[in-house]
């Protein structure tokens, strides 16, 4: 720096003495390392680097001084005016971070709390288990078709080669609809949409049948553990030309492996439904022992098997009846009892669990089954 | 049917490998389904004993107890006499007992130790014959004759207790198996062993002299046979081999006479019945009962007969329902020494009707009414009359009546090969033959490809060539059916109602609703509770001709009633709220008279089927949806929320949205529902359903907190109003301009009529519309209510100016103050 320009006021640049400019810039940074708030920080900005402080009123003499000493005043000032705003961004910087980090500490819940305030919903076994059966089907090329509960007994029974003295028709204890010889009954199965299925659609060349019949279906049962007046039932149709019980058993040992596992397969055993000729009962080999070893297994009681439906050809009589012609076509049918399946597949104790509306009973299966 | 095994295995030749499980394993395989394997629930050590020692010791209780010494000799490993307590009278020192030891257990489960009882060690028990599960006897035990072997012999087989007994269900088409002849036939066709048949015997030649018979209706009895015994001995005793059959069967010994009927129709499957002779006056006829008769059967109940019952006739009238039960004043007695033998072939359906007419079952009705070998009849009572001969003393007298005779049976044309294109097994025209000819069938071979079968008389299931599928196929078996996966389905997958019906139930269930199956029946007790007046057409019902409860004798109109019970019993049970949903039938009578009964040989014609089908109920699906108590749920966060009426039109409004469809809401008053919390829920002015909040006198008739919701649609029209293919939306993304007006009106005014209004004024520049705040109070007036609602503007192509949005919004504003005189605040 050059010696004392004396046109100037000495007072006022004494403070361009080079010490003077680096005592302020010191005091300056000191001031602002030892800001340990943001607040803190402001106002060490406001005395430090702000109009009214010592390097701000330097800056501002500058332009006084000889012009020969602007120059060198000027960097001086400006370099030691530098390093503060520098320091002072730094240090914002940093105090920042450590305000949010705070904040974000300070903000931490306990994740453990209910959320529950929004109620589960869900839909019922039933229904879902009515869906998966329907979707393993579907995946086949299958349809599923669907009729009224409340059916013409010719349907219901005649139909289906159960004449008004077969003695099946004892067998299913019917409830009939008032008055008595009005020949209109609550289904006792879902066999009556098959009967629909070949009437109002026919067979013909490229067009053969593969439903399966779904639905809500009535017995004259008393209501206890493993019975009900009220049931659902999966049946099966399938009318095409060269249709054999091979068929039968591809069906439904498909079924079974979707239903219950992989390697699940069935068997059949004769028996006799007016329906099919001729007939048979599917068991199921069990899914949980698997056969081996059945005898302290639950599932099967020991038998290795699981009595899972009935099934067999469509005897030529339901053909005729429903219009199919019997020469050119033969068919299969199965069917069997949704809620037993459940029952076996899910381990439910009481059939009335599926009617009872428990909350915690339909909310325990999830959206699917 | 029950089956001892050891019958079994005197009718067919069983290998001594076929051991019980073996031999039902393959009968099931064959048809005949194992029930159970009864055989007596004994486990040894169960021995003769001699009673050496009786000390008779009365006690406090005034009983008299018998201190017994029985020697058991080496069973009880010492051979020193075995002490035991026995509280019965009918045996003395010397007789010969049966002993259950130590370790033993009896039917129950009942396990036998020496126990300290009366002031001795009672070391063992002896038996009475209902102890061992081989009788009703218990008044005293059980006294062996001398000769019954020496003490510590092993008495289980000498009392048949060892025996096993099969228990078959056999299905309607093998009434041949309710009988020991079908089941040893089908053991023998199972094994492939030589079956002797117990119905091969000789008969006398038919001179119509045992008595004389007329029978008027041969279409219902088709065979009678008559034989007559004299010189019976009332007294004999049954052996006990036939004894021991019967009982094993399952029926009641209960006289030489009769137990020998029900033996017989055991081995052979032909019920018999045995009148005594000296009561029955003049000619048996045959012929239907005339109304108004009556007849008294053997179980004392006094019956009106119908003109369809075949009925046994005397002089005296109908003395037995024929084929069913006989009547009461021919019936066998202790004095009976004639004993006139009947046993014919009934026409099955008549059977069977007249048993469901008379709910009657018996023995003898469940085998006529399935069908019985028309040729058995005369077999049967020669064998009755061998065996009351044998074992009662009596004479057969000589005559042999035989009225009619076995119907011949069509033969069946099959082709050879149907077994095979059936079964998808690979059987050849032989084993075709071979095997219905195993089963008893006449086969002749018409050409290369066909044969005509005439099937056995004890098979009148089979009349088709299906039929005879199932026979050819069960014995080669259903084990050798292949599995193969049918490929040729096409299917077009699910259908609208059913994606529909899918959506639906998620959408729901998302919203937190729980769905529920419930019950569909009804009564008037149930629309009472839900507070119907008493003209309501949900009154109106299809009823049940035979419901399972008279409270309920209905199909129900409402799906309600189930939901309401379900949340009644979910509160019931601790829940603070439930949000339920059924989705289901409800059916309305059609009255168009009844559905016709069509034939079975062809198809109805399609005026036909219309018939049928209009005669049926009208059928809807529904929804109804039940909200009640706790529906947010109160916590750390704050106060829950219980269910309302809001609830309920939510629940609507986000299923309508979730199905694109448009609903109309109007206030109405409707039971169950509050009447001035109830919305009528309608699309294009069609009503379809209500919701809302439940009057409180339904909430309190069920139990369920007040204010509880609920939801009915109708879910048919609801799926039809479903938008299949959804319009892409047009939105504009330029900036939105909102704007709040607070509108006084009349409080009766709707917000739905001042929201159209608004709507209507603003016009196209309007993007939507949402109610923010409701207002009542002193500043705003009596009867007067004071609305907020929240404009939002946008333009598809610009920034809205200031001048263009208060433009809108001030013609919105007096839109509503002419229809409806709001006034802005
Ligand atoms: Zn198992």
């Amino acid at each position: 720096m050059s010696g004392p320009n004396t046109d100037y006021d000495p007072v006022e640049v004494t403070t361009l003495k080079p010490e003077e400019v680096e005592a302020a810039r010191d005091a300056a940074l000191a001031a602002i390392a030892a800001a340990t708030t943001l607040d803190e920080l402001k106002t060490v900005r406001t005395e430090h680097a702000g109009d009214r402080s010592p390097l701000a009123l330097a800056n501002r003499e500058i332009g006084a001084l000889p012009p020969q000493a602007r120059k060198e005043a000027g960097q001086r000032v400006g370099q030691a005016r530098g390093a503060v705003n520098q320091a002072l961004a730094a240090r914002q910087g940093e105090l920042e971070a450590e305000h949010e980090a705070r904040i974000l500490v300070e903000e931490a819940v306990d994740v453990t709390l209910p959320t529950d305030e929004l109620p589960l919903g869900g839909r019922h076994p039933l229904t879902t288990g009515a869906e998966l059966i329907a979707d393993i089907f579907v995946a086949m090329g299958w349809e599923v078709a669907e009729g009224p509960v409340i059916e013409a007994e010719w349907l219901n029974f005649d139909a289906l080669n159960l004449g008004p003295d077969h003695p099946a028709r004892t067998m299913q204890d019917t409830f009939w609809t008032e008055p008595a010889d009005n020949h209109v009954v609550l289904r006792t199965h879902t066999s009556p949409v098959q009967a629909r299925t070949m009437l109002t659609r026919g067979v013909s060349e490229g067009a053969p049948i593969y439903v399966v019949c779904p639905g809500r279906v009535f017995r004259t049962d008393e209501y206890d553990a493993t019975h009900s007046p009220m049931f659902h039932q999966v049946e099966g149709l399938a009318i095409d030309e060269g249709i054999s019980m091979a068929h039968l058993k591809g069906t439904l040992d498909h079924f079974a492996s979707q239903m219950f596992g992989e390697g699940i397969t069935t068997r059949f055993r004769p028996s006799y439904f007016p329906f099919t000729e001729p007939s048979a009962e599917v068991d199921l080999i069990c899914f949980v022992c698997r056969g081996v070893d059945p005898e302290s297994c639950r599932t099967c009681r020991g038998e290795g098997w699981i009595e899972w439906g009935g099934c067999g050809i469509v005897n030529p009589r339901v053909l005729q009846a429903c219009g199919v012609d019997s020469e050119r076509y033969s068919g299969f049918a199965f069917g069997m009892g949704i809620d037993r399946t459940l029952m076996f597949r899910h381990g439910l104790e009481d059939l009335r669990t599926l009617f009872e509306g428990d909350v915690r009973f339909t909310t325990a299966f999830g959206s699917e089954l | 049917m029950k089956a001892p095994v050891s019958w079994i295995r005197e009718l067919v030749d069983l290998p001594e490998s076929v051991t019980t499980e073996v031999l039902t394993d393959r009968l099931t395989a064959l048809g005949l389904k194992l029930e159970a394997v009864d055989s007596a629930d004994i486990t040894g050590p169960l021995v003769i004993g001699r009673v050496l020692t009786q000390d008779k010791e009365p006690q406090k209780n005034g009983k008299v107890i018998n201190w017994c010494t029985v020697d058991v000799g080496d069973a009880n490993g010492t051979g020193e006499p075995q002490g035991i307590i026995c509280g019965a009278h009918n045996f003395g020192p010397g007789d010969l007992v049966v002993v259950v030891l130590p370790g033993g257990v009896l039917p129950g489960g009942f396990e036998i130790s020496a126990r300290k009882t009366y002031g001795h060690v009672s070391a063992g028990m002896i038996c009475s014959a209902r102890e061992l599960g081989i009788g009703e006897d218990h008044d005293g035990i059980i006294v062996l004759p001398p000769d019954a072997g020496e003490p510590g012999d092993d008495v289980l087989g000498l009392l048949g207790l060892d025996e096993e007994i099969i228990e078959f269900e056999i299905n309607p088409d093998r009434a041949y198996a309710l009988s020991l002849r079908g089941v040893a036939r089908e053991a023998a066709l199972g094994f492939n062993v030589p079956f002797a048949d117990p119905a091969e015997r000789e008969l006398p030649a038919v001179d119509g002299k045992a008595w004389e018979v007329v029978v008027d209706d041969p279409v219902g009895c088709p065979v009678f046979a008559a034989r007559l015994v004299s010189g019976f001995d009332p007294a004999a005793p049954t052996p006990e081999f036939i004894k021991r059959r019967v009982e094993q069967a399952g029926m009641r010994s209960i006289s030489l006479a009769v137990d020998v009927t029900n033996y017989v129709m055991l081995e052979l499957g032909q019920p018999i019945h045995g009148y005594d002779a000296d009561k029955v006056a003049g000619a048996l006829g045959v012929r239907r009962a005339r109304e108004g008769e009556r007849l008294t059967t053997l179980d004392g109940a006094d019956r009106g007969l119908s003109a369809e019952d075949l009925v046994i006739t005397d002089d005296s009238g109908p003395i037995g329902l024929a084929g069913v039960m006989g009547g009461a004043t021919t019936e066998m007695s202790e004095t009976t020494t004639r004993i006139l033998v009947e046993a014919a072939h009934w026409d099955a359906v008549s059977m069977f009707r007249t048993g469901k007419r008379h709910k009657l079952t018996s023995e003898a009705g469940k085998r006529n009414e399935r069908g019985v070998d028309p040729l058995l009849p005369g077999i049967a009572a020669d064998r009755v009359v061998e065996l009351l001969v044998e074992h009662g003393g009596a004479t057969a007298e000589p005559g042999y009546t035989l009225v009619g005779a076995a119907p011949e049976r069509p033969a069946i044309t099959i082709a050879t090969d149907l077994p095979a294109r059936l079964s998808g097994i690979d059987i050849t025209a032989m084993t075709t033959v071979e095997n219905l000819r195993a089963i008893g069938a006449t086969v002749t071979e018409q050409d290369a490809d066909t044969i005509e079968v005439v099937p056995p008389t004890w098979r009148p299931d089979i009349n088709d060539p299906y039929d005879l599928v199932e026979e050819v196929v069960r014995i080669v078996g259903y084990d050798q059916v292949p599995s193969v996966l049918p490929r040729r389905a096409t299917g077009r997958g699910l259908t609208r109602t059913q994606r529909l019906r899918r959506r639906i139930g998620r959408t729901l269930a998302g919203a937190g609703l729980v769905e529920v199956v419930s019950f569909p029946f009804v009564g008037d007790a149930t629309f009472d509770k839900l507070g119907l007046p008493a003209d309501d057409p949900l009154r109106s019902t299809v009823g049940l001709a035979n419901p399972l409860s008279s409270e309920e004798p209905a199909y129900t109109t409402t799906l309600l009633p189930g939901l309401l019970e379900a949340s009644s019993r979910n509160i019931g049970r601790g829940a603070p709220g439930v949000a339920l949903f059924e989705t289901g039938t409800v059916a309305f009578p059609a009255d168009n008279g009844p559905a016709p009964i069509y034939g079975v040989h062809t198809r109805p014609s399609e005026a036909e089927l219309e018939k049928l089908v209009e005669a049926l109920p009208v059928q809807p699906q529904h929804l109804a949806v039940v909200l009640a108590g706790e529906r947010r749920r109160a916590g750390w966060w704050g106060a829950g929320a219980d269910a309302g009426w809001t609830d309920a039109l939510a629940v609507v409004r986000r299923l309508a949205a979730d199905l694109g469809v448009t609903l109309e809401v109007a206030s109405t008053a409707r039971m169950p529902w509050h009447p001035g919390r109830c919305a009528l829920i309608s699309i294009d002015g069609v009503e379809v359903g209500h919701a809302g909040e439940l009057h409180p006198s339904v909430c309190a008739s069920y139990g369920l907190p007040a204010r509880s919701a609920a939801v009915e649609l109708d879910l048919d029209a609801m799926m039809a109003a479903a938008t299949d293919v959804t319009p892409g939306p047009q939105f504009s993304t330029m900036p939105v301009a909102k704007e709040d007006v607070a509108l006084v009106v009349d409080a009766a005014v709707s917000v739905a009529a001042v929201e159209a209004a608004l709507r209507e004024g603003a016009g196209d520049l309007l993007e939507s519309i949402r109610l923010f705040d409701v207002y009542t109070g002193a500043q705003i007036g009596e009867g007067r209510k004071s609305l907020a609602f929240a404009l939002r503007f946008r333009a598809p192509d610009r920034t809205l100016t200031e001048a263009e949005t208060s433009a809108a919004r001030d013609a919105a504003v007096a839109r509503a103050a002419e229809l409806i005189g709001a006034v802005q605040r």
